[in-house]
């Protein structure tokens, strides 16, 4: 290779910096937004009144601002920053159409904008990370297209014969978000906004496990991942510890962590054997992880003294201990009894924020401390300020992290709790109050880190006003020549070199544990058990659910009884898989700040939802839910009925031929009922209203099988 | 409910299992062969890459 280039005539080029700044603005613009409404949302949850008592900025509706904004758009496009630098500079070559990286940024930022819209207007298809409704869907994978040819345009023309590790990182991010995205995203359009879930109950929460964890593995790990195989290596000015590590890495990280999902449905109604796939692939995932972790840590062998002076390497330090802490604990939680106390708590919270503020945002402030100095031809405006935000944000972390590990260790031990005489000790409300004073803490954590964050936009600021910006950087290289030696090599060698056939390999890497996993529960009808009693929501109950959808209800309550001593005491009979079979998509939660409502029917009158809806303080004093005041006067969406239940009817929902006709007769029978109900209990309201429909919904949840107490449960498998 | 009972009741699925196991052996062996078999000058030469520009 070095004789045959000897000849050739070196190519002079340019790097393409304006699309990099692009992303990179779009970076610290969309993490201040994710971080501000991520408090906003933490204040929230100690001091309700701050929602405003507007339907956009409550709790249920602003959590998915938080969530998809910190991950989409605040990871997203500091990952396609990073990867705009590092890829054409691994390449060395300019990106294959300057066009589609502009088509590229702005559909993003679209879909963006779109996400910020939509999520706080309550359109949102109800699962967790995947909100966004059909047409946003649609654009997401429009978008990924054109990044994916712009990348693999990029890498076919490149002038470096390897492919460097971190280009494979990027290949499986591209190959595996696109797969999960568009298996997730299979739901039925009912209306230009509304959609339901093509997958019901336990094999929509199989799709959305699966999703939701490789959402982390891949969009929020892999990425990054490749990030620090190329920006630690630069900023500290040597090569990665062991590259064979990296490799080894690399391929046991993608083809382990696709089948991990399961580990976030343990003990729910999920088939055992998928349970424990889970757990297994869960628990080896350890490896590869600490084998990356300590691959980032020891490149520093021997330069520790420049991560006291370098604010950069700081910020990598902590980031990548950060992903070996989170790494670590991963396993631990899925672990069935170390996930029987911290599932639905605020562990997860701790843990998810171990990785999202230390791993995610420590690792972008890093490459955007490095990479705008070297944009800009200068160095950065203040070290010392960035080494303020690096302790700031330290220090948040910290402050955030040990309170929500402290009140989930507190919730579990609460809910758990026994009297001598075997009665529940604590009731949910006595629970809540325990750990109001963690919540508070917390939110001072992520203020501290925001303050640090808004260090950084004026370090950068100054940075930017005293360099000038070189949009286009020279380079130069000699091209490619076509190898004329037959040699044997090795098929790795093969592939390493070989985008197209490095993509196919992933691919079929991961696919391999999306099939196993997914498939058989497929396949298989009697895989679902179904329960005689269960029956399809009343058109009444099936508009309600949408407005418990819409409020996102999901993100404090879940709908899943565990087969635990202390949640069938306090909630009531265990799920069961057959009682999902309707549920487009399923509500089964992930967190409980606000007890199960798997079996909220009948729990109380409808007078009693009426009530705590309108001020829940009134009801359960203490409580920190969000007032609702807005399902009192707002009515129901009527003309979508028939839409909905044709789309039920499509998805195999047994309602009769010809129902979606007469389904709004029934709607209104059932409202007035409900209406005269709450007559006698001195409440006046029309039967049109929305609270009307949501609290038919409440009133129907975990009825089916509470309707025959006495009979022993029946599974069959017909 | 056990994976064993898919795997019985299912024609042809069998396969899934089999099939992945055996992916996995062969492509983690290879992989591994590979990885200590290449000289650590090659290796040494495309972690520089990073460094070079």
């Amino acid at each position: 290779m070095q004789e045959s280039n000897q000849g050739m005539q070196v190519e002079k080029f340019y790097y393409d910096n304006k699309i990099v700044k692009a992303f990179g603005y779009a970076t610290v613009i969309f993490g201040i937004v994710g971080m501000l409404a991520g408090l906003w949302a933490a204040i929230q949850i100690y001091y309700p009144a701050i929602s405003l008592n507007l339907p956009a900025t409550t709790f249920g509706r602003l959590r998915p601002l938080h969530t998809n904004a910190i991950i989409f758009a605040f990871v997203g496009n500091a990952s396609f920053a990073g990867i705009y630098y590092s890829l054409q500079r691994l390449c060395k070559a300019r990106m294959f159409s300057d066009k589609l990286s502009w088509v590229h940024f702005w559909g993003w930022q679209l879909i963006i904008v779109a996400a910020a819209i939509t999520l706080p207007l309550g359109l949102t298809n109800g699962a967790e990370y995947a909100e966004l409704i059909w047409p946003i869907d649609v654009a997401i994978t429009l978008v990924w297209v054109i990044f994916g040819i712009n990348m693999f345009g990029t890498i076919i023309k490149r002038r470096e014969k390897h492919l460097y590790v971190a280009i494979w990182f990027y290949i499986a991010t591209w190959v595996t978000v696109a797969l999960l995205h568009i298996v997730r995203s299979i739901e039925l359009p009912y209306s230009a906004t509304g959609s339901y879930s093509w997958f019901a109950g336990v094999q929509d929460a199989l799709v959305q496990w699966w999703y939701g964890h490789n959402a982390v593995a891949f969009f929020l790990t892999t990425p990054v991942l490749g990030l620090m195989y190329y920006f630690l290596p630069k900023a500290a000015n040597r090569p990665v510890y062991s590259y064979r590590l990296s490799i080894i890495h690399f391929w046991a990280l993608i083809f382990i962590y696709i089948w991990a999902g399961p580990h976030h449905l343990l003990y729910t109604a999920l088939p055992d054997w998928a349970q424990s796939l889970g757990v297994v692939f869960s628990i080896m995932l350890i490896a590869p992880s600490w084998g990356g972790m300590l691959n980032g840590l020891f490149t520093l062998r021997g330069a520790w003294d420049k991560v006291r002076e370098d604010p950069v390497l700081k910020f990598m330090v902590v980031a990548i201990t950060c992903y070996g802490m989170a790494t670590f604990e991963g396993p631990l939680l899925s672990l069935k009894s170390v996930n029987a106390i911290s599932h639905f708590t605020d562990w997860t919270i701790a843990h998810v924020h171990i990785g999202g503020l230390g791993w995610n945002g420590f690792l972008a402030f890093a490459i955007l401390y490095y990479m705008i100095p070297k944009m800009w031809g200068t160095d950065l405006y203040s070290k010392k300020l960035a080494t303020n935000h690096f302790w700031l944000g330290t220090i948040g972390i910290i402050l955030y992290a040990v309170p929500m590990y402290w009140a989930g260790f507190e919730q579990s031990l609460n809910w758990k709790a026994f009297t001598p005489e075997g009665q529940l000790k604590y009731d949910f409300m006595e629970t809540v109050n325990n750990i109001k004073g963690m919540y508070v803490l917390r939110s001072i954590g992520g203020a501290l880190y925001l303050v640090g964050a808004f260090f950084m936009v004026y370090n950068l600021y100054k940075t930017i006003a005293k360099g000038t910006f070189i949009p286009n950087e020279a380079a130069e290289a000699a091209p490619l020549v076509k190898e004329t030696s037959k040699t044997k090599e090795y098929w790795h060698r093969v592939i390493e070199r070989k985008p197209v056939t490095m993509l196919v390999a992933s691919l079929i890497v991961v696919a391999i544990g999306g099939l196993i996993e997914i498939v058989p529960t497929f396949l298989v009808k009697s895989n679902i058990p179904t329960i005689a009693s269960v029956k399809p929501y009343t058109p009444l109950e099936l508009q309600g659910r949408d407005i418990y959808v819409r409020e996102g209800c999901y993100t404090c309550h879940s709908q899943m009884i565990r087969p635990f001593r202390d949640e069938v005491a306090r909630y009531g009979e265990y799920s069961k898989a057959g009682e999902f079979v309707y549920d487009h998509p399923h509500q089964w939660g992930s967190k409980r700040t606000g007890p199960d409502l798997a079996r909220e029917g009948t729990k109380f009158p409808d007078s009693w939802h009426y009530n705590h809806m309108y001020d829940p303080r009134s009801m359960s004093p203490g409580s920190l839910m969000p007032q609702y005041v807005w399902l009192l006067d707002d009515k129901i969406d009527t003309s979508s009925t028939p839409a909905k239940i044709r789309a039920m009817i499509t998805l195999g929902v047994p309602y009769e031929k010809g129902y979606d006709k007469i389904a709004n007769r029934d709607l209104m029978h059932q409202a007035d009922s409900i209406a005269a109900n709450l007559k006698k209990d001195k409440i006046e309201t029309a039967s049109d209203r929305e609270i009307i429909a949501l609290i038919a919904y409440l009133q129907r949840l975990g009825r089916d099988i509470k309707a025959e107490p006495k009979a022993p449960i029946a599974e069959t498998n017909k | 409910m056990k994976f064993i009972n898919y795997i019985e009741k299912v024609s042809g699925i069998d396969i899934y299992g089999l099939s992945s196991l055996l992916l996995f052996v062969v492509f983690f062996i290879a992989m591994l062969t590979w990885v200590f078999k290449t000289k650590k000058k090659t290796f040494t030469e495309i972690s520089r890459i990073p460094l070079d520009n």
